[in-house]
């Protein structure tokens, strides 16, 4: 009955403005994030060796709910004037970000400081995502990229060959067997938009939005509803009809099905491979490949998803000090591949690929080595060095609604995909006449 | 109604002044900045605040997707709220009698009220799943029909709704069995020795006798199915299949707290704001008529 959001800033306020800000000897330094069970348990573990590993710095790691959530906290506590130091924002909210005026960016930050960072040792797909002019404005942290998941006991059941299918032509002969075979569930995927959509554009060197998918200046007009993306699109709406491709949600709600069996091929974030271990150990067993292509289109790159470790504006220097350690502590290769190793996300320096190679972490873990090999693979153009929009969360949804519209046969692959695209023109204009 | 009579000029303004300084707090200072900030265009950290006078209320009337929305609330609330009370009556009436067991039946009845709109989702939708649930695999033996609900707007509306009817139930059978019990019995007696059935003694009496609790349970669950729901949607369908279950409540906080839009949130919380006010002004001024106390 009364703003949401109002309420919630104020008592947000009142939290921070209650808590004790006790004089330690340590400088204390605000961590929010919203890592959850065994990532949220690994998240502590760095900021404990941290703590450990020196006496002026006193990193505190508190999760503050999903990604909006984190994101709405940080947002209500600088309004409030008691930031935190770091926060973790989805890669949907980079925009966002970098719009805000409420950023110290990070390149400026470890230079202001005297700490060096190599940053031409980050990878090029999450450099190019999280930079402006060539420098990185945040810290990369979390980054993981869609790949395929296959149920091999699935595929030996239909008889089909122990091999991940790499065009969509394979996705859809594999997945009829599949469901020939008595499979419930032939092919299906998580995250919907970003795997079907962006991510599908970026591969195959597609444009997603205006300006350069809004690295040239802020997008106004999505690209979706052009050949490739109707093609895409009404594929999966034939396989929706067809029974082979199974809908099963948004957000990674698909990933249930997947992970009690049902689905034969199945696209997710390379992030799952930790939860598709626990959920399938002693069940069935499953292997990864790159994304599948559609043939005839040129060579693009997977885009990244996850999220990036933000400093903002608004503390004292020797905080941000200890911030710039942190950083370089964050940075350094044995921690990247610790990090990397532990979660299934993608470690985000070429040294730490390296350094995982050479201890053969990827001979006893192929499955986390196709992310990487698939980043390698792929080439950065301006449609797949990423992808960046004001109030991109909002434009998200509006292509998910549409994309169910299509796959239960409500609309056109077409009709869906243009009234997407003109809801999110109206929602980028918006963001676009904020910062005009 | 009797006047009391306070020693102290001062005590009951000292008395109210926490609940009153509660609703400021709370309500009228929220509802205030919210129907300052709908004018605006605001940028989430707050450096920029373009004023827009009724752009986002224009913005938002011509989108048809935004109509629609009303639209599934007003269904949604209304379904909610007839079917939640009239099976809520039935089984207060049945719970009623003079049973073995009663005091078991009454407590299990009420129990669905203490669980979280959520949480009632979640259950709901295990029961539901088109793959684990048990619904659709007792239906797939009498139908070749797939009760997919992320696709189907009307079987992802029936989830919620079947959720929402259960959340509340006990809470209604609560006030219904007061209401009952709290009835004169010799009236009823009395209609009995007349001749008139129980159907007949319902309807002619109870039903009647009953009304201010209708009346009051009526306005509560209106209220619940349009604002409190935001649970129950979020944790279930996110709005979806494509907008099927989009309620009010739910775009709000969708593109306020995800979109960060807030200018444009803050105008769909005044509308729904504007919304529930016409509605119980509506609910006292004409129903309050019929109603007997």
């Amino acid at each position: 009955m009364t703003s949401l959001l109002a309420r919630t800033v104020a008592l947000v306020a009142a939290a921070v403005l209650v808590s004790p800000s006790a004089a330690l000897a340590k400088t204390e330094l605000q961590w929010w994030h919203a890592m959850t069970a065994v990532l949220g348990e690994r998240v502590n573990d760095i900021a404990t060796k941290f703590n450990a590993s020196q006496n002026d710095y006193e990193v505190k790691a508190v999760y503050k709910g999903s990604y909006p959530d984190t994101l709405n906290a940080a947002i209500a506590a600088y309004r409030a004037k008691q930031p935190p130091h770091i926060v973790q924002v989805y890669e949907v909210g980079t925009q966002t970000m970098l719009s805000s005026g409420a950023v110290y960016p990070v390149f400026q930050l470890v230079k202001d400081h005297g700490v060096t960072i190599d940053w031409n040792d980050v990878i090029a797909s999450v450099k190019s995502y999280y930079s402006q002019g060539g420098n990185l404005y945040s810290m990369a942290f979390n980054s993981s990229t869609p790949i395929l998941f296959y149920n091999k006991d699935l595929f030996k059941k239909a008889g089909l060959a122990d091999k991940a299918p790499a065009t969509w032509d394979e996705v859809e002969a594999a997945a009829k067997k599949l469901v020939a075979s008595g499979a419930k569930c032939g092919f299906s995927a998580a995250w919907p938009s970003w795997t079907l959509v962006e991510n599908m554009h970026a591969l195959h060197d597609q444009p997603f939005a205006d300006h350069a998918n809004g690295f040239d200046g802020l997008a106004t007009t999505l690209k979706i509803n052009g050949p490739f993306g109707v093609k895409m699109m009404e594929l999966l709406q034939r396989g929706a009809k067809e029974g082979w491709f199974t809908y099963n949600g948004r957000l990674n709600k698909a990933e249930a099905n997947m992970g009690n069996g049902e689905c034969g091929v199945f696209l997710s974030s390379s992030a799952y491979i930790g939860n598709l271990t626990r959920a399938s150990e002693g069940k069935f067993t499953w292997a990864t490949g790159p994304l599948p292509r559609l043939a005839g289109y040129p060579q693009g790159s997977s885009i990244i998803g996850g999220a990036t470790l933000w400093v903002l504006k608004g503390a004292k220097p020797e905080e941000y000090k200890g911030v710039a350690q942190f950083f370089k502590y964050l940075a350094s290769t044995e921690n990247q591949a610790w990090w990397a190793g532990v979660t299934g996300y993608l470690p985000i320096s070429n040294s730490a690929v390296k350094a995982m190679d050479a201890a053969g972490h990827f001979t006893k873990h192929p499955e986390q080595r196709t992310a990487i090999r698939q980043m390698q693979a792929g080439k950065v153009t301006p449609n797949s060095q990423g992808i960046r929009l004001g109030n991109f969360p909002s434009v998200r949804d509006a292509i998910e609604e549409q994309m169910e519209n299509i796959f239960s046969g409500k609309k056109t692959a077409k009709q869906g995909l243009d009234d997407a695209a003109a809801k999110s023109t109206d929602i980028l204009k918006e963001f676009a006449a904020l910062y005009k | 109604m009797k006047r009391s009579v306070f020693p102290n000029r001062w005590l009951p303004y000292l008395l109210v002044a926490p609940q009153v300084l509660i609703t400021v707090v709370f309500f009228f200072w929220p509802a205030f900045d919210s129907l300052r900030l709908s004018l605006y265009r605001a940028s989430p950290f707050g450096d920029r605040l373009i004023y827009v006078g009724l752009t986002n209320f224009e913005r938002l009337f011509r989108d048809d997707a935004y109509l629609r929305s009303a639209l599934t609330s007003f269904v949604f609330s209304f379904v909610v709220t007839f079917v939640g009370l009239a099976l809520a009556l039935l089984l207060a009436s049945l719970a009623n009698a003079k049973i073995r067991g009663l005091a078991i039946y009454r407590s299990l009845l009420l129990w669905p009220y203490g669980i979280a709109p959520a949480i009632a989702g979640i259950i709901w939708l295990f029961v539901f799943h088109p793959s684990y649930g048990i619904l659709p695999w007792l239906l797939s033996f009498a139908t070749t029909y797939q009760f997919n609900w992320f696709l189907k707007g009307w079987v992802a509306m029936s989830l919620l709704i079947v959720a929402a009817i259960w959340k509340q139930f006990g809470y209604n059978l609560a006030f219904y069995l007061a209401g009952l019990q709290a009835l004169e019995t010799s009236v009823l007696e009395a209609a009995s020795v007349d001749g008139a059935g129980p159907i007949r003694r319902f309807f002619a009496i109870v039903f009647p006798l009953l009304s201010p609790v209708t009346f009051f349970l009526f306005t509560l669950n209106m209220t619940f199915s349009f604002f409190d729901t935001f649970g129950l949607v979020h944790a279930v369908t996110q709005g979806g299949p494509g907008d099927a279950t989009s309620i009010m409540v739910y775009r709000a906080w969708k593109d306020g707290f995800e979109g960060l839009q807030l200018g444009y949130s803050a105008a769909q919380s005044v509308v729904l704001m504007a919304l529930v006010i016409a509605l119980t002004a509506v609910q006292f001024r004409f129903a309050e008529k019929k109603v007997t106390y």
